[in-house]
């Protein structure tokens, strides 16, 4: 367990150290940081003093254990648009994508691996077949269509809910939340459902398949011929053999609803970190890309270590060695 | 005296896009207490169908169509799902082929038992874990109380096996299905599952169905057997009655073409009732023909000689080398094949008889020694031009006729891939032609061309690659294990084949097998392996007659018994 | 199957199972015939379409904003009324769909070009080269494929400089789906490239002495190709997605020459203030593609998949 573990964290750390030195190439070949720094028309003199404070004339491998310091800091010096420092502006935001991907992630894995288990159970019955059906529309929707069209029915012909941005959000130091107030939740809730349901479609057509696959095998005959109830073969046998590859999709599931946010914040014009790195992308401001391309390796790093844990707990034949 | 199971007139049916295939045709059977019945056939005779349809767990779309199947008096067929769990487990029991897959991996052994007991019977909590201990110790697994706790993958193939015949007494049944319950298990853990099978139905009075496609084990088990054909029972009677004088000309052919493991005869007797076995086919002149013509370069040599072959596989990587778990497969190892010999590699899975098979092919580079073909030293400096024209004299056949042939490729391309490769004639329709010739000399007949692998059965697959392996024209041939995947009486042809062959070309071969009896049948010489290494190296009938290694005596013992067949094959 | 004679090509193919399987699906029958129609109406947009949205001569800014035909106020020759510029939506839509379908195809091609090579590559190679391959496929994996888009896509922008930018944003576009795409292909040839490697008729041909670039072109590729095309189709379905997004963002291909992305934001823009044509036909045809692909995608998966059948 313990080695295992240490391997999965060593792999994490040579990811994260890809990633940040993709992050550091970002600020050296994107563009001139001088001239993000202080404009076209400065002096060359000024310039020279820029590159001079910025370190830009030290080796390369010195500015990149200094990239490689500060960032382990959180410090990923100033945006060029907002001149204000980028792990600012990120905490800022942050409360508002995670609540966004939480919210979202309860109702896909919720709805997703019910009507999941349900289709695989019920192969043959009409309502699984219409569900199906429907999750394969599902697939199809590209998410901010998914939005547009909630934002056209529900708020600007039903006025029901808000058609943009976050609202009731109550202060707790550094924590903005908006999931204690009516305000708040009315907010929220189209944003959340246009994030959901595309991975929500993918993940019952994932559970299902998988139900399907082990329905197959012949431990599930061999239960069969034992004249074990159709409760105890679909909860006891299938559905814990499908707990692996589940996780599995959990652990993308979650990822896949982080990169989705910065659509979905589009949309609606939440105020995430998502939204802030599309417009980042749009002027090219590299702190606040490459801050953002840390930041989600490293969720996602932190997600797959979850996950490969889980599969210690769920599965023996990794626990106990073969 | 009453009948335990009766079955009759049963018909099977698998409606498919090509019409209906019917798996059982007028089935009838009979199961008394207490005995064993063998249900012996080759690959699609129908045999595990029967089984199936007992318990009502034919795999989609199958089913019966017309037929009775009685059970202590109760008729099973048209029974629903709810009636039917009441009989499976509780009232009849089964046991699959392969204790790999028929466990759920996620669940401990003693809760698979618990659900199965509380289930089947009326005890619970405490009671259903001492009754679970005690299956278990019924079985012969000891410690049982503590095994109770593990998960099915910390058990070993035999042992699991053990375990899913525990699961399937745990309702205490009155008859049990074993569909090929030893064939997934290596030859000294087949004979304890045997006789723990055996020992169960006499003590328990249990009727028994084996569904085997293994003479050998029908010879050590059954006492009464049925013989399947083409979804037909053709024969019923006593064992030693259906083995030792068997009516039907069918029967007759099966074991006719058993190996023998008492006497080395010459050839397999001719074995109709084998699909392609009766299609002639030209032979052509081998002495005149392009695929004779590498003949001259042969003498008397050493074709193969392999010195202190060593090769470790890591099991279990590590960074640090002393924390890597390896395995030698193989273990100084060394022996020498005559030109013209042939020469058996014997031992029980991962013994690392093919490992050894595949150095000398060249497929693995060895760790320490030197392998010579014909001469050359092909070890050192694998990649020089010597080493690989060396290493052409010498082809391969493989133990699966399914991957063994590219399912792309037309049986023409996949033929004549080494002619070409090599250039070895001066033009195409020279190469078609010899195509044509080889695979009528494999008993093909050169239409075969034109097809995929896919429109041949697993016999005539075989056929295929043998005309591969000799469009190089090779000295060598290795067979690793050529027969094992094929039914006994195909076995025969093909065997057959090889020493024909053999005899023609002047080849040279390397027999891989577990099997003695076949291997007593083919080679001049015979090494014994385990764990890697070589027990002995004895000239065949002198193996046979005076085993020299103990390991050797033991393989010699777990010969499946065959005095049974004496009777018919001299 | 055996027959004395050996069957024709034209009859192998008729005796085909997955033939025989399409031919029993509805769904995917249906999902082709829409496939198909999309791909030859896009690809013969400038025969049908009744207007070019290109030609400013045949734009007029007094016709922008008509609602479609049957709708109060539309007219009849704009069929799905007109943008806010004038140009008619039912001709932008099939020059649109047409940029979707180009983009989609091109960037799924590279994907699987460069992907499968790799994986073939990495499978049969092993060892290092193997390590190295998977390393990057999976650090690559580490972050999800939109935002990667996203992030080739502004790179690339950056460096183009900006009179340049909207000329090459088709090619800024595919160049970074495509990048995105690989590692699914390469994981997929990998696996299947081991599972084929392990077979007995690549060692035979090793024992044949085939040098290694010839076992895995004529050998190996083919037998690999399955589960590549599967991917290929639900790849191609998410590329024409990916492209569209990255539009919608104003991140991928400028207005001037719309794809269905850019037409939705554009059209996105008017949603508010009633005009709903501008996006709703689009995002009409956009989903109807897609969904059209992933039923071919669904349906393939099943068919080729032999544990199923």
């Amino acid at each position: 367990m313990f080695f295992f573990i240490l391997k999965r964290l060593a792999q994490s750390v040579l990811v994260m150290a890809i990633v940040s030195a993709v992050s550091f190439s970002l600020f050296n070949f994107v563009g001139d940081p001088v001239n993000n720094m202080v404009g076209q028309d400065a002096t060359r003199e000024q310039r020279v003093e820029i590159r001079q404070q910025l370190g830009l004339d030290d080796p390369i491998l010195t500015q990149y254990t200094r990239f490689l310091g500060n960032m382990l800091q959180g410090d990923f010096g100033l945006s060029y648009r907002i001149k204000r420092p980028v792990d600012e502006l990120i905490l800022e935001r942050l409360p508002a994508t995670l609540e966004l991907v939480f919210v979202s992630a309860i109702i896909a894995l919720a709805v997703g691996i019910t009507l999941g288990i349900y289709t695989g159970i019920r192969r043959k019955s009409w309502t699984s077949r219409a569900i199906l059906s429907v999750s394969l529309v599902g697939v199809s929707l590209p998410t901010f269509i998914i939005g547009i069209a909630l934002i056209y029915i529900f708020a600007v012909n039903l006025r029901w809910l808000p058609s943009s941005g976050r609202s009731g959000t109550l202060d707790f130091g550094w924590w903005k939340t908006s999931l204690l107030t009516i305000d708040g939740w009315r907010a929220i809730i189209l944003p959340a459902i246009t994030l959901s349901l595309f991975q929500l479609t993918l993940i019952l057509r994932l559970v299902r398949a998988e139900m399907l696959e082990v329905m197959q095998t012949d431990f599930i005959k061999f239960a069969r011929a034992r004249g074990l109830s159709e409760r105890a073969i679909n909860f006891r046998h299938a559905l814990r053999n499908t707990l692996v590859p589940v996780i599995t999709i959990i652990g993308l599931n979650i990822g896949g609803l982080i990169a989705f946010s910065v659509i979905t914040e589009t949309v609606f014009q939440w105020p995430g970190t998502g939204l802030m790195f599309i417009q980042a992308v749009d002027f090219v401001d590299v702190p606040i890309m490459a801050a953002y391309l840390v930041f989600v390796a490293l969720l996602f790093v932190i997600i797959n270590l979850i996950v490969d844990i889980l599969y210690f707990v769920v599965d023996p034949r990794i626990r106990l060695g073969d | 005296m009453t009948e335990l199971l009766q079955i009759k007139g049963l018909d099977v049916e698998f409606p498919t896009r090509r019409g209906t295939v019917r798996a059982a045709r007028g089935v009838n059977l009979v199961v008394r207490p207490g005995e064993v019945l063998g249900l012996v056939g080759e690959s699609g005779a129908g045999k595990s169908t029967i089984g199936n349809a007992i318990i009502d767990l034919l795999e989609s779309p199958g089913r019966v169509s017309a037929g009775s199947i009685l059970f202590q008096g109760e008729e099973l067929r048209g029974q629903d799902d709810t009636q039917m769990r009441r009989i499976r487990g509780d009232r009849i029991g089964m046991i699959f082929q392969d204790p790999q897959t028929s466990l759920n991996p996620l669940m401990t052994v003693g809760a698979q038992l618990v659900e199965t007991i509380e289930k089947t019977t009326d005890l619970s909590g405490g009671q259903a874990d001492a009754r679970a201990i005690e299956l278990l110790e019924q079985v012969g697994i000891t410690e049982a109380k503590a095994r109770l706790k593990a998960y099915p993958h910390q058990f070993s193939g035999g042992m699991r096996q053990r375990v899913v015949i525990a699961l399937a007494l745990a309702g205490d049944p009155d008859l049990i299905i074993a569909d090929e319950p030893t064939t997934a298990l290596d030859v000294s853990i087949q004979a304890q599952i045997l006789d723990l099978i055996k020992r169960l139905c006499r003590e328990r009075d249990l009727g028994v169905i084996i569904v085997t496609h293994d003479i050998g084990v029908i010879a050590n088990i059954a006492d009464r057997v049925a013989v399947m054909y083409r979804g037909e029972v053709v024969e019923t009677g006593e064992v030693a009655q259906i083995l030792g004088a068997p009516e039907h000309e069918y029967t007759r052919s099966l074991i006719a073409a058993v190996p023998r493991a008492d006497v080395k005869l010459e050839r397999f007797s001719s074995v109709d009732y084998i699909e392609g076995g009766t299609k002639p086919f030209q032979r052509i002149d081998v002495q005149t023909h392009w695929l004779g013509q590498a003949r001259k370069e042969r003498g008397g040599g050493r074709a193969i000689e392999v010195d202190r072959l060593n090769l470790s596989f890591v099991l279990q990587g590590a960074v640090l080398k002393r924390n890597r778990k390896m395995l030698q497969a193989v273990n100084n190892v060394s022996f020498t094949v005559a030109e013209g010999e042939t020469f058996g590699l014997v031992g029980e899975s991962g013994s690392g008889k093919s490992t050894v098979a595949r150095l000398i092919a060249g497929l693995y580079r060895p760790d320490a020694g030197q392998i010579r073909v014909v001469g050359q030293d092909v070890t050192t400096n694998p990649r020089s031009a010597e080493a690989k024209e060396a290493r052409r004299a010498l082809q391969m056949i493989f133990q699966d006729p399914y991957s063994s042939l590219n399912a792309r490729m037309r049986v023409l391309d996949i033929v004549a891939e080494p002619i070409r490769f090599y250039k070895l004639t001066d033009s195409e329709a020279e190469t078609r032609r010899i195509v044509g010739d080889l695979l009528d000399h494999v008993g093909l007949g050169s239409a075969a061309a034109l097809r995929y692998p896919h429109e041949f059965s697993g016999g005539q697959r075989q056929r295929i690659s043998i005309a591969r392996a000799l469009a190089s024209r090779p000295r060598i041939l290795i067979c690793d294990e050529p027969t094992s995947a094929l039914d006994v009486s195909v076995q025969a042809t093909i065997l057959n084949l090889l020493k024909d062959l053999q005899k023609e070309l002047g080849l040279t071969m390397l027999f891989i097998s577990h099997d003695l009896p076949v291997v007593r049948q083919m080679c001049d010489r015979i090494a014994v392996m385990r764990h890697g290494q070589i027990c002995e190296v004895s000239e065949t009938e002198a193996l046979f007659s005076a085993p020299s290694h103990d390991y050797s005596r033991h393989l010699l013992d777990l010969m499946p018994r065959m005095d049974l067949l004496r009777g018919t094959q001299s | 199957m055996n027959t004395d004679r050996p069957m024709t090509r034209w009859e192998r193919f008729k005796d085909n199972d997955i033939l025989w399987s399409f031919l029993h699906s509805p769904g995917a029958m249906v999902a082709a015939a829409i496939t198909l129609f999309a791909i030859l109406a896009c690809a013969f947009a400038p025969l049908l379409a009744p207007f070019d949205p290109f030609d400013p001569a045949q734009i007029s800014l007094w016709d922008g904003k008509l609602p479609p035909a049957w709708v109060e106020g539309g007219q009849s020759q704009y069929l799905l009324g007109t943008d806010n510029q004038g140009r008619d939506m039912l001709s932008t839509i099939l020059y649109g769909g047409r940029l979707s379908i180009i983009v989609g195809l091109a960037a799924v091609c590279l994907g699987m070009v460069l992907g499968v090579s790799l994986g073939v590559i990495s499978g049969y190679v092993g060892g290092v080269t193997d390590a190295v391959i998977m390393r990057i496929a999976d650090v690559q994996l580490t972050i999800p494929g939109i935002l990667l888009a996203i992030l080739i896509n502004g790179i690339g922008r950056a460096f183009l400089p900006l009179e340049l930018r909207e000329e090459f944003a088709i090619y800024v576009v595919i160049i970074a789906i495509g990048l995105t795409d690989w590692p699914q292909f390469a994981r997929v040839a990998r696996g299947a490239t081991l599972v084929e490697t392990n077979k007995e008729y690549v060692q035979a041909a090793r024992i044949i002495g085939l040098p290694g670039w010839l076992i895995m072109l004529r050998h190996i590729l083919p037998n690999t190709l399955r589960p590549v095309l599967v991917i290929a189709t639900i790849g191609l379905a998410l590329a024409i997605i990916a492209e569209a997004t990255l539009s919608f963002l104003g991140q991928g291909i400028p207005p001037t020459t719309p794809s269905l992305g850019t037409l939705i934001r554009v059209g996105n823009e008017y949603l508010f203030s009633g005009l709903w044509w501008i996006t709703f036909f689009p995002a009409i045809a956009l989903v109807v593609l897609v969904f059209a692909v992933n039923l071919l995608g669904d349906w393939m998966r099943d068919a080729l998949n032999p544990k199923l059948r």
